[in-house]
């Protein structure tokens, strides 16, 4: 398992408590988990994504992802509707270890409210959360 | 199975190892008024030939076959069973119910099910099927929950022709859920009506038996269809898989979930269990399903082995989001399903499937031609319903008196249906049986 100062934390994407990132891009928000969480992980064998056009509240489950030996709910960092999901992850769910911010992306979400992106935690934030 | 008790030394031994002078002071924790003070209310121990002799003496209330004609099925059904079966069975090696909690060290276990797996997924036509339930009811409300799991829909609608057992058993599985269940009625043909279906959006499954309780062959490809116009997931339940010997399986009408009740592979009536769950599904629900599975896969050195897999589905890793609280399975019971069903082959299944239908035929043709009506006109498998005379109760204590049980009133379960009996034949019933049983019942 990586230290913390090898964990890797963009400055461009919020991240959730519960280790997920949102990243605004125009009207939608990318979501993903963080590289702490997939290294937490270990090797992701399967990730379950919601339909398009499926509506999940802040904090909602909006699907779950599956290591070799445990199982975890993934949480909407913000509100809204899904209107892309990450189709690539079901024949190569390891994309998720090893480009978590870029191929492996999980959801696209057009949010509700886009001012739920402020009550997310900046890299900065996160990484001291991290430090517990 | 080496019984192995504890000898005073070895008792003294371990509390000398925990620390305690007498077994009294190792439960001193169990609060006073928690402990019995009286002993237990049992009759004297017997001798091994007087055990021997109460049980046999047990055994002679009961109407079983060959001193008895037993013409009864209702989801038990007499069959022969090969040698194979049980000298294979009765192999220390396999002298355990459960799966192993180090599976991957027991390779032969492990290959066992998945051989089970195999055969069941073959012979109720689906991708894949699991370790085994417990019995065919539990597969049945395993099979719903599942339904619900998948489609997040709640209802599910159930033929009214489903094992009335099958149904207890669900309505407690659901009972603290806030699942309704729809009962499906049955038409004048002896299948479901599923009229009812039409006009409900909410439905998480639908689910028929076939051969329905009444022995009758449910319109699959109907209830496929109509299941599937409803987005429900569609779920056949069995009690009688040699039928598939002769009719189509589920799994080539586009069943979602196939379950059932597996006794009739090998596995002896013995007063009502223990009995196999068999459980099978379309692959793309296999992340939904219940219980265990056992995957085959390579070694670090390209050599064929076998894992317990996909147990991230199961409550010691999922915890409260397990699929089931099923950790285990029927894996002696599988094991015997796995050798009768290799010992027959496709072949011989087929055959096996074709004597019981043709003797079934014999019977229902000899009881039309003794003037008896055969209220349902579907074709049936190795049971059927009879409608007997209002006097009958009588005639039926004579039979017994004569050992010949002459099926099983259904009026208990369907009170509409008074006068009506579930009558059973299987390849184990001889054609002079059954011409002795029709003579008595001549009108």
């Amino acid at each position: 398992m990586k230290e913390l100062n090898e964990i890797i934390l963009p400055e461009d994407v919020r991240y959730a408590p519960s280790h997920e990132w949102a990243k605004a891009e125009g009207d939608t928000v990318k979501v993903g988990i963080s590289d702490y969480a997939q290294d937490q992980l270990g090797d992701i064998v399967f990730v379950e994504l919601p339909e398009t056009g499926e509506i999940f509240g802040k904090g909602a489950e909006f699907g779950t992802v599956e290591s070799v030996k445990a199982v975890s709910e993934l949480y909407m960092p913000v509100g809204g509707e899904i209107v892309a999901i990450n189709t690539a992850l079901e024949d190569a769910p390891e994309r998720v270890n090893n480009t978590p911010y870029a191929d492996g992306w999980m959801i696209e979400v057009k949010p509700d409210n886009a001012a739920e992106m402020d009550s997310l935690m900046t890299k900065d934030a996160y990484l001291e959360s991290l430090k517990g | 199975m080496r019984y192995l008790p504890h000898t005073p030394d070895d008792i003294e031994t371990m509390l000398k190892t925990v620390g305690v002078n007498s077994v009294d002071e190792l439960f001193s924790a169990i609060p006073e008024d928690c402990r019995s003070k009286t002993s237990l209310d049992l009759p004297l121990p017997l001798s091994e030939w007087e055990l021997n002799a109460r049980i046999d003496e047990l055994a002679a209330t009961m109407a079983i076959p060959p001193d008895y004609k037993v013409f009864m099925g209702a989801g038990s059904y007499e069959h022969y069973i090969p040698a194979t079966v049980s000298f294979l069975l009765s192999r220390s090696e396999f002298m355990t119910s459960y799966t192993p909690y180090q599976p991957e060290l027991s390779q032969g276990t492990l290959q066992a099910i998945f051989e089970y797996q195999t055969l069941t997924a073959r012979l109720l036509g689906m991708e894949v099927a699991n370790a085994s339930q417990y019995d065919g009811a539990s597969s049945l409300a395993e099979a719903l929950l599942m339904a619900v799991r998948i489609t997040r829909k709640k209802t599910v609608a159930v033929s009214s022709l489903i094992h009335p057992n099958y149904r207890r058993v669900l309505e407690t599985y659901l009972a603290p859920t806030e699942y309704p269940i729809i009962e499906l009625p049955y038409l004048e043909d002896g299948t479901t009506d599923l009229d009812a279906i039409k006009n409900r959006d909410d439905l998480a499954a639908v689910a028929v038996q076939s051969p329905n309780f009444l022995g009758c062959i449910e319109d699959l490809q109907l209830a496929a269809q109509k299941a599937q116009d409803k987005k429900a997931l569609f779920v056949v339940s069995f009690t009688e898989p040699l039928a598939y010997g002769l009719y189509k399986s589920p799994g080539s009408f586009g069943a979602d979930i196939c379950c059932g009740e597996g006794q009739s592979l090998g596995i002896p009536r013995s007063f009502g269990g223990p009995a196999l769950g068999m459980f099978a599904a379309k692959k793309k629900y296999v992340r939904n399903m219940p219980g265990r599975l056992v995957g085959q896969t390579v070694d670090s050195e390209g050599r064929r082995g076998f894992v317990l897999t996909l147990a991230t589905r199961e409550q010691h890793i999922r915890r409260e989001k397990a699929t089931s609280n099923i950790c285990t399975n029927h894996s002696l019971c599988a094991l015997a399903a796995a050798i009768y069903m290799a010992t027959l082959g496709q072949t011989g299944i087929k055959e096996l499937a074709r004597l019981n239908f043709d003797k079934t035929e014999y019977l229902k043709n000899q009881l039309k031609a003794a003037g008896h009506e055969i209220p349902f006109e579907r074709s049936t498998f190795n049971e059927f319903v009879v409608k007997f005379p209002k006097n009958f109760e009588n005639t039926y204590e004579k039979l017994l008196e004569k050992k010949i049980v002459a099926g099983l009133p259904i009026s208990r379960f369907y009170p509409e249906l008074s006068h009506h009996y579930l009558l059973c034949v299987t390849e184990t019933v001889s054609k002079k049986d059954m011409d002795a049983f029709v003579k008595e019942v001549r009108t």
